[in-house]
């Protein structure tokens, strides 16, 4: 019992990422704007809020615009409920941009930010913009110490499945790797126990794997707009997957155990080099959508905030750790069978 | 290991020459199907469908001829040849021999396919990048389709295995060459081409270091 400490470890770091990962709020954010589009002169627009507290910011409350550099307020600012508020701009006919950036400040939810919430229409776009009187004042202090997902534009509330998509793949590219070991060990001993721990740990790479390419589809349905786009990386993964199922096919093909595990072990090892170079390094070599590679951000400090951070390394550990415990099943399985076979 | 390595190059080229079995079921199988490709198109303008195409023909002639350099032998003649040369050396051969099988294939059924289908879209093409493209291309699916033909050539079902094992790590690399000789064809500046180049022979070149480690397990039986 005192050995199987890792395996009540990863449940509970599961169980704790599948309750904060689903009950912790995503901070305030801005939805949306209608209309999107301001003019010269008066122009009225409803800012629409994701989970903020308007209300409760009563006379704090702050809205402006920033159009290259300069600060516009509203004359007038009224506040419907917690998540809409109404106001009305008063603009000169020449600014410096065509897009302005929506800006909020209040007590209860801090600073937060839509760019190119608005586009201009009817205005001059010029290099000497009207420059109105100054009207920001002492901006309100952030509240601090609620625990929040970063409010990410076209992500949203989508930023949860991080800790599922991302986990699921590091636990299959590990146990691919405990697979390859066993291979290896396989190759220098000959020992069948190595080939069916082989077998095992991609087998269940492969569910990672699945539930991956399953979560991935999904965000990208709710992200990219389709439920699988072309895209190296995602091409990748579906042929690592097609590896390793070619590998199941070539094990059950040869009669001969012997014979099965050795060829086996052969294409498990190259298939491991091949996943690796076609999930890891060659989308990084081109364009792809995903974080991290052809200019997009990838795990740095605006992608993967502290609180996101706290939730998805026990999410990674954890979901290793089961893997891990479902391949010792399965070889204790694999064990039984072995010896009632053998007896 | 180098002199064991020529020899055996030389044997198969040899045997190859005499019975030009291997030689001629690739040709006819490449030009049969230009021929059902340029009945049914007659002239392909378009150069993504010219292209890709072209790399799906040599894509399956490649298997075709590949899948012979281990089940041509006898498993007799195998055993003889295990005792007088090192595995090493017999995959490397294997690989070279089957390298130059395709290079050969691939020009010629490139010069047929041209005559064929067209010359229409080749017009800027680049020529020297276009023929990197052909060669990187017949050497690299020659190595990884060596040691794949080696697996499928210990079980039974040795033409279907390979398709199942070779098609799913063929596939980035076909990606790969037809994006690079499709920009070749266009034209493009080697300075953007050049990464595809690259891609490819990372590829080859693990393939390559792969198929030498792996086949001394292969071959013992």
């Amino acid at each position: 019992m005192a050995k199987q400490w890792w395996k009540f470890l990863s449940a509970f770091l599961i169980l704790f990422s599948l309750i904060l990962g689903f009950h912790t709020p995503l901070a305030p954010g801005i939805m949306g704007v209608s209309p999107d589009v301001l003019t010269y002169g008066a122009t009225s627009v409803t800012i629409q809020g994701y989970n903020t507290k308007f209300t409760e910011s009563g006379n704090t409350l702050q809205v402006w615009l920033v159009n290259s550099g300069i600060i516009y307020c509203p004359y007038e600012l009224t506040v419907v409920d917690d998540t809409h508020v109404r106001a009305s701009f008063s603009l000169s006919d020449e600014v410096g941009d065509s897009f302005f950036d929506l800006f909020i400040n209040s007590e209860s939810d801090g600073t937060i930010v839509m760019t190119s919430a608005f586009i201009q229409s009817g205005m001059v776009v010029g290099l000497s913009p009207v420059h109105p009187e100054p009207c920001l004042q002492a901006l309100a202090p952030a509240e601090t110490g609620s625990f929040n997902f970063p409010n990410q534009p076209i992500l949203y509330e989508s930023i949860r499945n991080l800790l599922f998509h991302v986990p699921s793949w590091f636990a299959m590219i590990f146990l691919m790797f405990v697979s390859l070991i066993y291979s290896i060990r396989y190759l220098s001993g000959n020992s069948i126990a190595h080939d069916i721990a082989a077998a095992n740990a991609a087998h269940v790479g492969l569910v990672f794997a699945i539930a991956g390419l399953v979560t991935g589809s999904l965000w990208a349905r709710f992200t990219w707009g389709a439920w699988w786009v072309s895209d190296p990386r995602l091409n990748g993964a579906a042929i690592g997957v097609l590896i390793y199922l070619a590998y199941f096919v070539l094990r059950s093909s040869v009669g001969d155990d012997e014979k099965s595990a050795r060829l086996g072990a052969v294409y498990n090892i190259f298939a491991f080099v091949m996943m690796l170079l076609f999930v890891m390094v060659l989308p990084r070599l081109t364009d792809s959508l995903h974080p991290g590679v052809g200019g997009n951000p990838a795990f740095n400090k605006y992608d993967l905030d502290d609180n996101l951070r706290v939730v998805f390394y026990p999410a990674v550990i954890g979901w290793i750790g089961m893997g891990l415990w479902l391949l010792e099943v399965r070889n204790r399985i694999a064990r039984i069978e072995l010896n009632r076979i053998l007896r | 290991m180098w002199r064991q390595v020529q020899a055996i190059i030389t044997k198969d080229l040899r045997t190859e020459w005499r019975s030009k079995h291997a030689l001629g079921s690739v040709f006819l199988y490449v030009v049969a199907s230009i021929f059902v490709a340029y009945s049914g198109f007659y002239q392909i303008v378009d150069l993504p469908t010219w292209n890709t195409l072209f790399w799906i023909i040599v894509l399956f002639a490649a298997f075709n001829a590949s899948a012979r350099s281990f089940t041509s032998e006898t498993s007799g003649r195998r055993l003889y040849l295990y005792t007088l040369a090192r595995p090493e050396a017999v995959v490397l051969g294997k690989m070279i021999y089957n390298a130059i099988l395709l290079l050969v294939m691939v020009l010629t059924s490139f010069a047929v396919y041209a005559g064929m289908i067209g010359t229409g879209p080749l017009e800027n093409t680049d020529p020297y990048s276009l023929l990197l493209a052909l060669t990187l291309g017949a050497i690299g699916l020659a190595f990884i389709l060596t040691l794949i033909a080696a697996l499928a050539a210990q079980t039974d079902n040795n033409l279907g295995l390979m398709a199942i094992l070779g098609l799913p790590v063929i596939l980035p690399m076909l990606l790969i060459l037809i994006r690079f000789s499709k920009n070749a064809i266009d034209g493009i500046a080697w300075s953007v081409n050049y990464t595809y180049a690259l891609q490819f022979s990372v590829i080859m070149i693990l393939s390559a270091a792969l198929s030498y480690i792996l086949f001394p397990y292969l071959w013992r039986e």
